[in-house]
């Protein structure tokens, strides 16, 4: 007890809040393995899993053992350090993020003010592992795919930055906490709504999702970067696609949604947190039925559509905003 | 891309199949590339090979039956029909009048089959998932109505020469016009989700366009010949089995382009339909089988029948030697065609293109290899 206590309550408590956050994330990538394949069924006039557990609730623990428990497949000729480097690298930074985003008043692992840049450049760190990954594969599909996604990451990635800014502007901080706190009276959603569309447009396709999933386009590039993987490499990019996809509409819950702000509950500055996952989930609700819903664009259609219309109506909105807030 | 700004060192060759989720089996297309444009796509054929027309070269005619089914699965009755017919024609065989219109109608509900799980199929091609569970629940009640007369549900053999093997009872009739009445419905659904859709729709218009000349050049036929505005089709140009009795449209695209390929196929479904509910309305009394000797001879001398199947012209050319085993069966086989023109067509286009248009070919490869 006594080494506990004289460590620093700052080591302590961030120790406590990674482990909660990893297990989360676990816990989260089985809850949206299983929403998805279950809204999938649905929308396909289907049922989805029904066999493991009450409604196939425990498809995919059922799904996850199997995936780690089986063989570690390296192929013959790929790269083995790049290879095995790269779904590490697609599942650690995703953690990051989560420590610095306040799920309620006073459940929050770290308050820094400058969170949002903190978060942007953690998420960034994916399309690396995509583009190691598909590199050390030694594989022509998986290096389409790899390429692919560097190109729609660079493009994707300034109007998600420009629409962030217009909320900077609005509240002068880059602190998470006080981006919520601004937002006590009206969500920014009704302020910048061309913002709030934008920044779900880009985020869609910064998680690579359907219909922006061009790195992983399996009618044209079988199963892109992750054609090699299987086992536990596959599932690493699975956690690390579904946490990020996590972080995204956290990031637009805080950023327009009013964060934990809702009608009153008892114990508020911790029970907020309900009404956080609320947002949160029906975002990724709707990105799950944009996927099934769309068939796949283009990949010159996404890039044009990232520089002829994002960008510049995403500058014209800061200029407004600009205009607007700072006389 | 012009020829002229690529370096020698940039080209490169992706094989794309046999094993390809595109490809819609075991098709390779041996891709030279610069980045992801193609600069020239060869499809090489032979995986599935069976020699199906040797098998129908060396035994008694009615023998190779079951063997028409297997050659394109996905609409297997209009095989059956067009070697039925061969027969017939060569030895000279009546068909009682119920048994061709028992024909037409089950003809029809394999050619909506294989068209709804061609839509279901390109738009999974285009990367839509959910089109093709929607084809396919559409697509199972038409299998449970030709599996109740015909005993099977995919490779049907259920034309015998001089008719049919079965006739068809009340319930079929019921069952039929109820799907008919369902599927009209469903076009709403099909028309929200998949024809209005932004982004099927730039994926699909003014890609892959075919020329009325280079359609003909290729001897392209069926729906992809129809999409480039030529109205060809076997059952208004040169009419078999009781089609001249019915009132249907040949519908026709403008450009040529894969969106218009989509629409002659689902304006085709409409027409099917039509013709169905007529066959249904006006459908005669009598035997659905003739008397046909046990042996039958097919005289020397050579014979060709064609039909329209859901992908093109299908015709069989037989030579005859006096004995009951054909002395030569060649099949010509639409998507064999179609394919054809593939090469000239993925010139410089980018690759998620080329799987858009070869989706759109609506291509059967056991169909090609035989």
């Amino acid at each position: 007890m006594e080494t506990i206590s004289t460590l620093p309550p700052e080591l302590i408590r961030m120790v406590i809040a990674v482990i909660i956050i990893i297990s989360f994330i676990f816990l989260n990538a089985i809850m949206m393995g299983y929403l998805e394949r279950k809204i999938a069924g649905h929308v396909q006039r289907r049922l989805g899993p029904m066999e493991v557990g009450f409604h196939g609730i425990l498809q995919l623990v059922v799904d996850g053992v199997k995936l780690v428990a089986k063989e570690l497949l390296i192929p013959i000729n790929v790269d083995r350090t790049f290879f095995r480097l790269a779904p590490i690298l697609s599942f650690t930074p995703v953690i990051l993020p989560l420590l610095v985003i306040p799920f309620s008043e006073k459940l929050q692992a770290r308050d820094l003010n400058l969170g949002l840049l903190f978060i942007v450049s953690m998420t960034s760190v994916n399309v690396m592992a995509i583009l190691v990954g598909g590199w050390g594969s030694n594989n022509k599909y998986s290096m389409f795919g790899a390429m692919r996604a560097v190109a729609q990451s660079i493009a994707y990635e300034i109007p998600i930055l420009l629409s962030m800014l217009a909320i900077i502007l609005m509240t002068n901080t880059l602190s998470l906490k006080e981006i919520v706190g601004a937002q006590q009276k009206i969500w920014f959603v009704l302020l910048q709504p061309l913002a709030f569309i934008i920044y779900v447009i880009s985020g869609i396709a910064e998680t690579n999702r359907a219909p922006f999933d061009l790195p992983e386009a399996e009618s044209e590039l079988t199963a892109g970067f992750h054609t090699e993987y299987s086992g536990i490499g596959f599932s690493l990019f699975f956690l690390g696609e579904y946490t990020n996809m996590f972080t995204v509409a956290s990031v637009a819950t805080v950023l327009f949604l009013g964060g934990w702000h809702g009608p009153s509950l008892p114990y508020g500055e911790y029970l907020g947190i309900v009404w956080f996952f609320l947002k949160v989930y029906f975002l990724l609700f709707f990105m799950i039925m944009i996927r099934w819903t769309y068939p796949r664009v283009r990949f010159d259609q996404l890039l044009n559509f990232a520089w002829k219309y994002l960008v510049p109506f995403s500058l014209v909105n800061i200029l407004i905003t600009a205009v607007v807030v700072k006389l | 891309m012009r020829e002229s700004t690529i370096k020698e060192h940039n080209r490169f060759f992706l094989n794309m199949g046999p094993q390809h989720p595109s490809t819609h089996g075991v098709l390779l297309v041996v891709l030279e590339m610069n980045g992801e444009y193609v600069l020239d796509p060869q499809p090489v054929l032979g995986f599935v090979h069976r020699m199906h027309e040797k098998i129908g070269e060396s035994r008694p005619c009615q023998g190779f039956m079951p063997n028409t089914a297997r050659m394109d699965y996905v609409c297997a009755l209009p095989y059956n029909h067009g070697y039925v017919s061969l027969i017939e024609k060569k030895a000279g065989i009546e068909v009682p009048k119920r048994a061709e219109y028992i024909r037409v109608i089950t003809s029809e509900l394999n050619r909506v089959a294989s068209h709804l799980l061609w839509l279901g199929a390109y738009l999974l091609d285009l990367g839509a998932f959910t089109p093709i569970l929607y084809g396919f629940d559409d697509r199972e009640h038409i299998l449970d109505i030709l599996e109740d007369i015909t005993g099977s549900r995919l490779t049907y053999c259920y034309y015998r020469f001089g008719g049919v093997c079965r006739d068809i009872d009340d319930k079929f009739v019921e069952a039929t016009r109820a799907f008919i009445k369902r599927l009209r419905k469903r076009y709403v659904i099909y028309e929200k989700l998949v024809t209005k859709n932004i982004i099927f729709i730039k994926r699909a218009e003014n890609i892959g366009i075919i020329s009325p000349d280079m359609a003909i050049r290729y001897g392209i036929t069926g729906p992809n010949l129809r999409g480039s505005g030529i109205a060809y089709d076997i059952r208004k140009n040169e009419p078999y089995s009781v089609y001249p009795e019915f009132d249907f449209e040949v519908p026709v695209g403008e450009r040529g382009d894969c969106l218009d390929r989509y629409m002659v196929r689902v304006r085709e479904m409409e027409q099917s339909l039509r013709i169905i509910e007529q066959a249904l309305d006006n459908l005669p009394d009598g035997p659905v089988r003739s008397k046909v000797p046990k042996k039958i001879k097919l005289t020397p001398g050579d014979c060709n029948f064609a039909v329209e199947a859901a992908r093109g012209e299908l015709s069989y050319y037989l030579i005859g030697d006096g004995t009951g085993v054909p002395y030569r069966l060649k099949i010509r086989v639409p998507s064999y065609s179609n394919l054809s023109c593939l090469q000239e067509l993925g010139r410089g286009i980018l690759l998620p293109d080329l799987v858009s248009i070869m989706g759109s070919f609506d291509l059967v490869i056991p169909e090609i290899d035989r």
